[in-house]
């Protein structure tokens, strides 16, 4: 504020780059915010997040559990109820944490905190926000997933060491879900029906073979439910745990694949109705 | 002869146009603004003044017409363009889950500032907003007189060029308003351009080098407020307090007097040039105001006779 301004200062070219308007390659700014605002306010809506999953598994796993004994797992082997069900959870959670983070926080934020209208009147794009917000969401959900799989581990429920490629699996999933979730997001404008969200969300965390095998389904209704995303989740990382691994396999990674590329591509394309309202 | 440098507009404006469906928020508005001036947009509540400052900003995009700032078009070059903008918006939307130092840090890496630029640079507006010893509070404790002296610091973190201020002192007591004003006076000394919009005719008197007067959507008149004043009303204005009941009725028995007449509710106005005389012309039919109050034409008046409502409804 202490040197005048010259008329040379008022004058700014512009370079025309691809998304240009959009991004300013600054999304760690986002994120740097994030992990600021996690260590000063947010840090008990964290830890309540990672307990979640565990007391499901502790509640129906060891509990439930206790009556069911052993169920028949991936490859054929018996396992204990609570290791067939701890994957399941694990996929749930990556699913609850990534929705809530690119749904109802991105439209509290915009709408409410106002957050978003201060980052876009500076050099940020709504590119830079997005890549920050979903990232911010997966990296949670890493957090989630490495001490989720530690409590498996505590409780003796991992058996082979393939189980550790559920932390990146579990990511894959989150992020599958967060960029779908920041897609719907862009079209939502009232809370009412951001409820349509929990709507869609409680039946396919109960229904999709979370709790018991695909197969005590009638035929049309497996097909249903192996077309939802939280089924493909859910097989993925039981697989994982038991080091078994099929064509099945393969299909489930690249169901994930194909959501987070139309999620990305959905979201890019809605960039100016999510943020520039 | 050289060209003119200083002619060149950091603002321009063609026939600029918002839509929000069927309603026109801004309705083809042109207007231009040289580097380093105080321009104001005067008028009520729902002019489309605050639509107007998010396309310059580039976070609203125009239905039609032409904007570029600094030579860019802000819809295309948003980052660029917003790089050397400071926003003050009408809602302070500072971060709440941020302390208040960290508030003006967190968002001069927005800027993709460095720190070793920034740290300094928040202690030094911090002082400037007067908020040194609220460093580290918690932005929620603060009053909101602190927190709108906050959201202009924070603008300034990337010293911008051009300041664009949304009713800057709403809601803010007389002493907070003139603090204000002095450190705005202060960057537009320092040759930073300032666009502001307001609905207090006396915050465009005293800031504002040359205003347009905006009501639903369209520019009512242009001008430096002086000239504004001369053009569309007299020098002075006689107010007169008959009591409520009586305004309406009494305003017949004024006709004649003073150049023209305007009829509130709860006073009549009577625009002449010297109020005094008109006044003595008053008491002269029999008329005895409860209260009567000669005063110097403003900005407020210019409104009244240009749109027929007040500015502050």
């Amino acid at each position: 504020m202490t040197n005048s301004l010259s008329v040379e200062d008022y004058r700014l070219t512009g370079r025309t780059r691809t998304l240009g308007a959009l991004y300013s390659r600054n999304a760690r700014a986002v994120i740097a915010r994030g992990l600021r605002a996690t260590k000063s306010s947010n840090w008990m809506v964290m830890v309540s997040g990672f307990f979640e999953p565990v007391l499901y598994l502790l509640s129906m796993g060891v509990g439930l559990g206790a009556l069911v004994g052993t169920v028949t797992g991936p490859g054929g082997s018996e396992i204990s109820y609570a290791a067939y069900i701890a994957p399941a959870l694990l996929a749930v959670s990556a699913m609850n944490g990534a929705v809530y983070d690119s749904t109802w926080n991105v439209f509290f934020k915009m709408n409410f905190a106002k957050l978003y209208q201060g980052m876009l009147s500076t050099s940020l794009g709504p590119l830079d926000v997005a890549i920050g917000e979903i990232f911010l969401a997966l990296l949670r959900g890493a957090l989630y997933a490495t001490g989720f799989t530690a409590v498996m581990g505590v409780m003796g429920l991992i058996t082979t060491p393939w189980a550790l490629l559920m932390i990146p699996a579990s990511v894959l999933i989150a992020f599958g879900f967060a960029a779908f979730g920041m897609a719907i997001t862009s079209f939502m404008k009232t809370f009412q029906q951001m409820e349509w969200v929990n709507f869609v969300m409680l039946p396919m965390f109960l229904f999709s073979a979370t709790f018991y095998p695909l197969s005590v389904y009638p035929q049309p209704i497996q097909w249903f439910i192996q077309a939802l995303p939280l089924w493909h989740g859910v097989e993925l990382l039981r697989q994982i745990s038991a080091g078994v691994f099929t064509a099945a396999t393969g299909v489930h990674v690249l169901y994930y694949a194909a959501m987070i590329g139309i999620g990305v591509v959905l979201t890019t394309g809605r960039l100016r109705a999510l943020f520039l309202k | 002869m050289p060209p003119d440098l200083t002619a060149e507009p950091v603002i321009a404006a063609r026939a600029l146009t918002k839509h929000y469906g069927e309603f026109a928020a801004v309705d083809g508005i042109s207007f231009e603004v040289p580097a380093g001036e105080a321009f104001g947009l005067l008028g009520p509540n729902g002019a489309g003044k605050s639509t107007t400052m998010k396309m310059i900003g580039g976070v609203s995009q125009r239905t039609s017409g032409e904007l570029s700032i600094m030579g860019l078009d802000p819809e295309r070059h948003g980052p660029e363009v917003r790089a050397h903008l400071g926003v003050v918006p009408q809602q302070d939307n500072l971060d709440e889950e941020l302390r208040v130092r960290d508030n003006l840090l967190v968002y001069g890496r927005y800027f993709g500032l460095p720190m070793s630029y920034l740290k300094p640079k928040a202690d030094e507006l911090l002082e400037f907003a007067q908020l040194t010893e609220k460093a580290g509070a918690k932005v929620d404790s603060l009053s909101g007189g602190m927190k709108r002296r906050l959201t202009i610091a924070r603008s300034l973190i990337n010293e911008p060029k051009i300041l664009l201020l949304d009713e800057p002192t709403t809601g803010l007591d007389p002493q907070a308003r003139h603090i204000l004003w002095d450190r705005l006076f202060r960057l537009k000394e320092s040759g930073v351009t300032l666009i502001l919009t307001t609905h207090y005719m006396d915050e465009a008197e005293q800031l504002c080098d040359r205003l347009v007067v905006v009501d639903k959507g369209r520019i009512m008149a242009e001008g430096s407020p002086a000239t504004l004043i001369r053009e569309h009303s007299t020098r002075e204005v006689l107010e007169l307090r008959f009591g409520s009941e009586r305004n309406t009725t009494v305003a017949a028995d004024l006709e004649g007097i003073g150049e023209r007449l305007e009829t509130l509710p709860d006073r009549v106005l009577i625009y002449a040039s010297d109020g005094e005389a008109a006044l003595e012309q008053v008491t002269a039919r029999g008329l005895h105001p409860i209260t009567s109050l000669v005063r110097r034409s403003s900005l407020e008046d210019v409104f009244l006779r240009l749109t027929g409502r007040s500015l502050v409804d």
